[in-house]
């Protein structure tokens, strides 16, 4: 019966109405063009499929920098999970004052967000050499800062301007599952004669881990595909795969158009992979935290 | 008995109970003070940037301090340009946002609950791809070259980078009005309003709109505090916006970079304010019960 049909099709329209326009632009802006890179890795100058481009990626010049931008993430995440997890945990069980608390989450949000260009102008205009602490420091105390070795245009200088949204973010995600720890198992912990130490490492930490590790795997995909800090902060002289991909892009320095294609497609791998990492892990916290 | 869980626990004695009752004290001390200096070094760590970005922005005059470096970022013809443009990229973008997300997380709730993980899966991807790559995605799909050439005319490279916006904002957004709705019975709201002879665009804009404000709110402003320093999006379009500039007065000049970053987290902090704000100003409007 056409009538019929024709009102099940227009339900049919009506079920799916709502959901049409976010599905037509995430298929045409999010998942083609990031589809379009993927095929590209696997095409020859010629079109045809080939394995070749992405074997490039082996090359010492990009390899360096993939390897570069991993470490880069390896430590910052880590750095910013554990000193992130300890700041909250100090300031959540650690017995401070109640009121720490809600200035602190408020101010996780915006440092978390406090990234990118502004945030290595705030580190060069403290630690640079013209820095406020650099020059507090040789006018206070007679200590040229870049004299010791310190440079805040280095590796670790990197990391250490990365921790700041790192840090923010692990205690924006990681407050909400410390203070999901039952107050029971502590006191359970105790009359079982626990010190606060055993406690942390034979109960809260193993109930947290899946969050730590996977907030962890988060910080890392977070810090892998960022760019301006480091493109603000040292030039190109830290030549991460993110910075090669953007001079790559911008003026083909490369020479080779699918090159472009395996740099981004190994780098959708490596974030995927965090993410995966981090979905699984969370899944399994929050088991923890009905 | 001791629980299964904690293998290297004693037995609950009550003598270890008391003898640990009575080491409390102490180990709490100690917990205690390390808790402060955790938190005290973690707050220098946060706070020095902050203080020494806002003491150099205001060295710009040799002998004393003054805000210098502040009139001349605002009397540069480059930075109202590309501020304004950015401030205009982001409403468009919180707007498209909008309309994008609000109507999927509606549908979503009443019509289609099994596409649910599909939408959560997608609103994630932008965390999953980095943005260059999202960004070179669009340079090879919409050059002037492919069928939808947008790159080709201003008009459309503006559109493009809207678009890529709001797959920025995408994240945020989905996840602000995502929690909006939850605090309200969805089903119920719609199936009142049906009854009562609404049609869907009465539903959306004079239902659903109005008790979701605040979470739409939220949305906004921190699309709004994305879009406005955003850089790589920008500059590999090639449109004239605000992180680009931060980044040439960056490598160009000396006080007036540090007196940019003061105003960028200005804005941020601002935006975190407004939304907190608008939580305490227009509380959950709940259907009473």
């Amino acid at each position: 019966m056409p009538v019929a049909r024709s009102s099940a099709l227009s339900r049919t329209a009506a079920n799916w109405i709502g959901v049409f326009p976010f599905l037509a632009f995430a298929a045409i802006f999010l998942l083609l063009p990031a589809l379009n890179i993927v095929v590209g890795a696997f095409r020859g100058p010629d079109g045809g499929f080939t394995l070749d481009t992405l074997a490039k990626l082996l090359e010492p010049r990009l390899a360096t920098s993939f390897w570069l931008s991993i470490r880069v993430s390896l430590f910052s995440a880590a750095l910013g999970a554990v000193l992130g997890f300890l700041i909250a945990a100090a300031v959540i069980q650690g017995g401070l004052p109640g009121w720490v608390r809600a200035p602190l989450v408020t101010f996780s949000g915006v440092a978390a967000n406090f990234a990118g260009v502004p945030l290595a102008f705030a580190f060069i205009a403290t630690l640079g050499r013209l820095g406020l602490i650099t020059v507090l420091l040789r006018d206070w105390f007679g200590i040229n800062l870049y004299a010791t070795g310190f440079n805040l245009i280095s590796f670790w200088g990197l990391i250490f301007v990365y921790l700041y949204f790192q840090m923010s973010l692990m205690i924006l995600i990681i407050t909400p599952a410390i203070e999901g720890l039952k107050r029971e198992w502590r006191e359970a912990a105790e009359s079982l004669g626990a010190s606060g130490l055993q406690y942390w490492r034979m109960v809260a930490l193993p109930v947290l881990l899946p969050s730590l590790l996977g907030t962890f795997a988060l910080l890392f995909a977070n810090s892998f595909g960022a760019i301006a800090t480091a493109q603000a902060l040292t030039g190109s002289s830290q030549s991460l795969i993110t910075v090669q991909l953007f001079a790559q892009i911008r003026g083909d320095v490369l020479q080779d158009p699918n090159l472009g294609y395996a740099i981004a497609f190994g780098m959708i791998v490596i974030t995927a992979a965090a993410n995966a990492i981090y979905i699984v892990l969370r899944t399994r916290a929050e088991k923890w935290q009905q | 008995m001791t629980d299964s869980s904690l293998p290297a626990g004693p037995s609950p004695t009550p003598s270890v109970a008391k003898a640990a009752q009575t080491m409390a004290r102490p180990r709490r001390t100690v917990g205690w003070a390390l808790s402060w200096v955790v938190f005290i070094l973690g707050m220098i760590y946060f706070a020095l940037p902050l203080i020494g970005m806002i003491e150099f922005s205001l060295r710009k005059r040799r002998d004393a301090y003054s805000f210098d470096a502040y009139t001349s970022v605002i009397g540069d013809p480059q930075f109202q340009a590309t501020f304004s443009y950015s401030v205009v990229m982001s409403v468009v973008t919180i707007f498209l946002g909008m309309a994008l997300v609000l109507p999927a997380a509606l549908w979503v709730r009443i019509r289609l609950p099994g596409m649910r993980p599909v939408i959560e899966f997608i609103t994630l991807l932008p965390l999953v791809i980095p943005v260059i790559v999202i960004a070179f995605g669009y340079l090879r799909m919409f050059n002037t070259s492919s069928l939808l050439p947008m790159t080709g005319s201003i008009t459309g490279t503006n559109i493009l980078l809207a678009f890529g916006y709001a797959t920025l904002a995408l994240p945020y957004m989905y996840r602000a009005i995502d929690n909006g709705l939850r605090t309200l019975d969805v089903q119920a709201l719609t199936e009142a309003a049906q009854i009562l002879g609404a049609g869907w665009f009465t539903i959306i804009f004079r239902i659903m709109l109005p008790n979701v404000f605040t979470a739409l709110l939220s949305g906004a402003f921190l699309t709004f505090s994305i879009v406005l320093g955003e850089y790589v999006f920008a500059a590999l379009l090639d449109r004239p916006a605000f992180g680009p500039y931060m980044i040439w007065a960056g490598s160009n000049q000396a006080y007036e970079p540090a007196a940019l970053a003061v105003i960028a987290f200005t804005i941020t902090w601002g935006c975190m304010g407004l939304i907190q704000l608008a939580g305490r100003l227009f509380p959950h409007t709940r259907a009473k019960r």
